[in-house]
């Protein structure tokens, strides 16, 4: 047993430590994720409060019912994780890889509806910075009517922090792909699963991140 | 003690085993010489502002250059070295071994932090070289640096990317003080030191991410004007103050904090005594840690920010200086009726004592809502930061070098040098920045690059800033010899034993001369406080008579 043993570092006195450690290493991380965030949820919240009438009348152009789909999505997916550490601590390794590819589908639809997102306000004038300047009529709405003061705030604050969400889901996607080629391989047992409890960790955020950012952009 | 004894310096060969080391120690080295050669750039750079205003007129600078050779003596100084300097070289190299632990919690994390942040700074210094000058100042306030050249974007970047390099070495501390302490290792037996690098680590944690988003924001606002920041499109530059400030007030604490753990150190082990009031100082840092997140509006009292948040930033940056102020009269108090031994680290101990005291009033003073509204952008505001900043970090830090010089080399540097470069850094230190404290106080604003149009009314500047030039060189002088004496000393000095200076905690107790790779040969179990000197005679004797 000891011998076969690699997976405890030689500065650490036993697995419980080093698992210790490594899930305290993980929050400390995710809180400072959330303070990241937290810078550009306070920029939205200042020009929100300076300028409410642009805010309710540019958010129309965000369509709800992609945002609501990705929201459900992502829901999913961090059940799909939950699930995983469930069966990893159980030593049910197919199941485990099952979920983890599962996780990384619902990632890759929410990126791809992003995608559809994202190209559909491209191409109507709707970009981050100078060069916005909405124009074309979808759904029956007027886009050059959104050309008011503020209207690009609004957008440059919606597309960095969903693009900074959106970098976070891709890193989520690789590692994911990179946990279950080694769950194929074999490499966790009940006594050894954290890179899957640490990214199921990480993964919660970027979804909890993403039901704020909903509601705030989308919604109201 | 002979070189082919086994220890961290020589347990791999070559300089591959140093660039790819995890060993806490190792790391600890490779900063101080980054550190190091950066603290050159800079002092060499603030020669040349010194020169530019030794004289009235304009002498080796011109208005721009002026502007520029400032805004990268800033940047090096504060992002470059200041910052990563003590958690970097010391708290990596000291802290494991004072919780007795063989390692931080995570080695590979710790090296990677190591290549972020020469990352960054490779950034910062190639971009000002070969992209285009900077002339914004270290604080990249907009619209100055949306308008400015696009090497704003490299420095920038650089600042983020040394910014994680940051976070995770605050990570990493907290975690291994946390998870890693010796057995017996309870939180009231943390050496102070090892305490004031966990209050540091809070910070570095939680402070961080906010300029690192800052500086996202600034690089797309000048890449491609999303108007967040930037006035001419609607955006908002006092925004971008907050922003800054809200990382680089408590950034002010990631600095100091530190230095106050190591002349805590300094001053139990120095003088011979339990360090007086040790819960009140080391909750006094977590306190100062926390305190300083509440306080970033007084950089702004001149902003445009209402009257109102002046008023309430005011009178929060005066209660900064109540743990401050605790601090500082528990060393007073440690020195009295202790046997005060004055070797080279403790006189830097007193020299901090003396100038942060000093930079630490004027704080205060210029905290004050309506003293600020003049001293603002004068000389006055560059004396006091230079007080807390190079009296107080950088003075701690050459402390602690002294200190731990010989547990990192083995070696001991020597003595009497020691002392008289010391002198030297006082003597010209107080000579270049107290002469500040009078022409800010009369006007004399900073970031120019020429002050004759005041000389009518202010006739005595001249003299003021040439006696401050001068201090300035004695002040390098100072410095060089210091270099001069480590170097020496690597190759020539005698051997140091395992505890030359008779301190209590475990680096000096419970480790080889040069520490092993793996620090302890077994867990240290500890059964006494870091400054229990009268329990302590099992280690080294009974307390000598002086
Ligand atoms: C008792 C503690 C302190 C107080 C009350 C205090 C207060 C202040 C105030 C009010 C200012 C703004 C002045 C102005 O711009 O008009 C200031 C500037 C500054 N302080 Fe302190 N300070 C303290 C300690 C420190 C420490 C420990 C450091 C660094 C190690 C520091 C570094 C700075 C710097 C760099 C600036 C100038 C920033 C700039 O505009 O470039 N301060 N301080
Ligand atoms: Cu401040």
């Amino acid at each position: 047993m000891i011998s076969a043993d690699t997976t405890l570092k030689h500065y650490f006195v036993n697995h419980e430590q080093q698992f210790d450690a490594a899930k305290l290493g993980m929050w400390l991380f995710l809180v400072t994720e959330v303070l990241l965030f937290a810078g550009m949820f306070v920029a939205y919240a200042v020009y929100r409060a300076w300028h409410p009438e642009v805010f309710l009348q540019a958010s129309e152009l965000l369509d709800w019912r992609l945002g609501a789909l990705n929201t459900i999505v992502l829901l999913a997916s961090s059940f799909t994780v939950a699930l995983s550490i469930h069966f990893v601590q159980k030593g049910e390794n197919r199941k485990v890889l099952v979920l983890l590819l599962l996780t990384l589908l619902c990632a890759a639809i929410f990126m791809v509806v992003k995608y559809f997102e994202y190209t559909d306000k491209f191409s109507h004038g709707i970009v981050l910075g100078a060069g916005f300047d909405p124009h074309g009529i979808i759904d029956g709405k007027d886009y050059s009517k959104y050309n008011v003061p503020y209207a690009a705030q609004f957008f440059s604050i919606y597309f960095v922090m969903t693009g900074i969400h959106g970098v976070h889901v891709l890193v989520g996607m690789g590692i994911f792909g990179w946990l279950a080629t080694r769950v194929a391989r074999g490499h966790f047992s009940p006594q050894w699963y954290t890179p899957v409890e640490l990214t199921g960790l990480y993964w919660h955020l970027v979804d909890i991140i993403w039901i704020f950012l909903f509601p705030l952009l989308y919604l109201i | 003690m002979s070189d082919t004894s086994h220890n961290y310096l020589n347990a791999k060969k070559g300089l591959w085993s140093w660039l790819t080391t995890t060993d806490h120690k190792r790391i600890g080295i490779l900063y101080a010489i980054a550190c190091g050669a950066f603290f050159l750039l800079g002092g060499i750079l603030a020669t040349f502002v010194r020169t530019e205003l030794g004289a009235p007129g304009e002498t080796i600078l011109g208005q721009d250059e002026y502007n520029q050779v400032f805004t990268l003596h800033g940047v090096v100084m504060v992002f470059l070295v200041i910052i990563p300097a003590i958690p970097g070289i010391l708290g990596n190299f000291v802290l494991p071994l004072q919780v007795g632990a063989n390692d931080v919690a995570f080695p590979r994390l710790n090296l990677a932090s190591w290549y972020l942040f020469m990352a960054g700074a490779l950034m910062a210094v190639c971009g000002w070289l070969f992209v285009g000058k900077v002339d914004t100042g270290w604080t990249f306030y907009t619209p100055y640096s949306s308008g400015a050249s696009n090497a704003v974007l490299w420095l920038t970047s650089a600042v983020f990317v040394a910014g994680f390099a940051s976070i995770f070495t605050g990570l990493n501390f907290i975690v291994t003080v946390h998870k890693m302490r010796a057995p017996g290792m309870t939180w009231n037996r943390l050496p102070l030191f090892t305490w004031a690098i966990y209050a540091t680590a809070i910070v570095q944690v939680l402070a961080t991410p906010v300029i690192g988003i800052t500086m996202v924001l600034l690089f797309l606002e000048k890449l491609l004007h999303i108007g967040i920041f930037d006035p001419a499109l609607g955006g908002d530059p006092v925004l971008f103050q907050h922003f800054f400030w809200f990382y680089s007030h408590p950034a002010v604490y990631i600095m100091i904090l530190p230095a106050m753990g190591i002349i805590s150190d300094l001053m139990g082990t120095f003088s011979r005594q339990h360090v007086s009031g040790y819960t009140f100082i080391a909750l006094s840092s977590v306190a100062i840690a926390f305190l300083g997140f509440l306080v970033w509006g007084h950089h702004m009292f001149v902003s445009g920010q209402s009257a109102l948040s002046s008023i309430i930033f005011s009178m929060l940056t005066f209660l900064i200086g109540i743990p401050t102020g605790i601090k500082v009269f528990n060393w007073v108090a440690t020195m009295y009726k202790g046997s005060v031994w004055l070797k080279t680290p403790m006189l830097y101990a007193l020299m901090f004592l003396f100038l942060f005291t000093i930079g630490g009033l004027t704080g205060i003073m210029v905290g004050v809502l309506a003293v600020d509204v003049h001293l603002h952008d004068t000389y006055f505001v560059v004396a006091h930061f230079h007080y807390v900043m190079m009296g107080g970090a950088l003075i701690g830090l050459i402390g602690g070098l002294h200190y731990w010089w010989p547990k990192m080399t083995g070696r001991m540097y020597n003595e009497k040098a020691g002392v008289i470069a010391a002198i030297l850094v006082f003597i010209g230190f107080n000579l270049t920045f107290f002469t500040q404290f009078f022409l800010g106080s009369k006007g004399m604003p900073r970031r120019y690059h020429d002050y004759s149009e005041f000389l009518e009314t202010f006739p005595e500047f001249a003299a003021l800033n040439m006696t401050s030039t001068i201090g300035s060189y004695i002040l390098g002088v100072g410095l060089v010899m210091i270099l001069i004496y480590a170097l020496y000393s690597l190759v020539r000095g005698p051997r140091a034993t395992a505890n030359p200076w008779g301190a209590c905690t475990l680096e000096w107790t419970h480790t080889e001369t040069v520490p092993d790779e793996h620090n302890f040969h077994d867990t240290p179990l500890v059964t006494r406080g870091p400054y229990d000197y009268h329990l302590a005679d099992d280690v080294f004797g009974p307390k000598k008579e002086s």
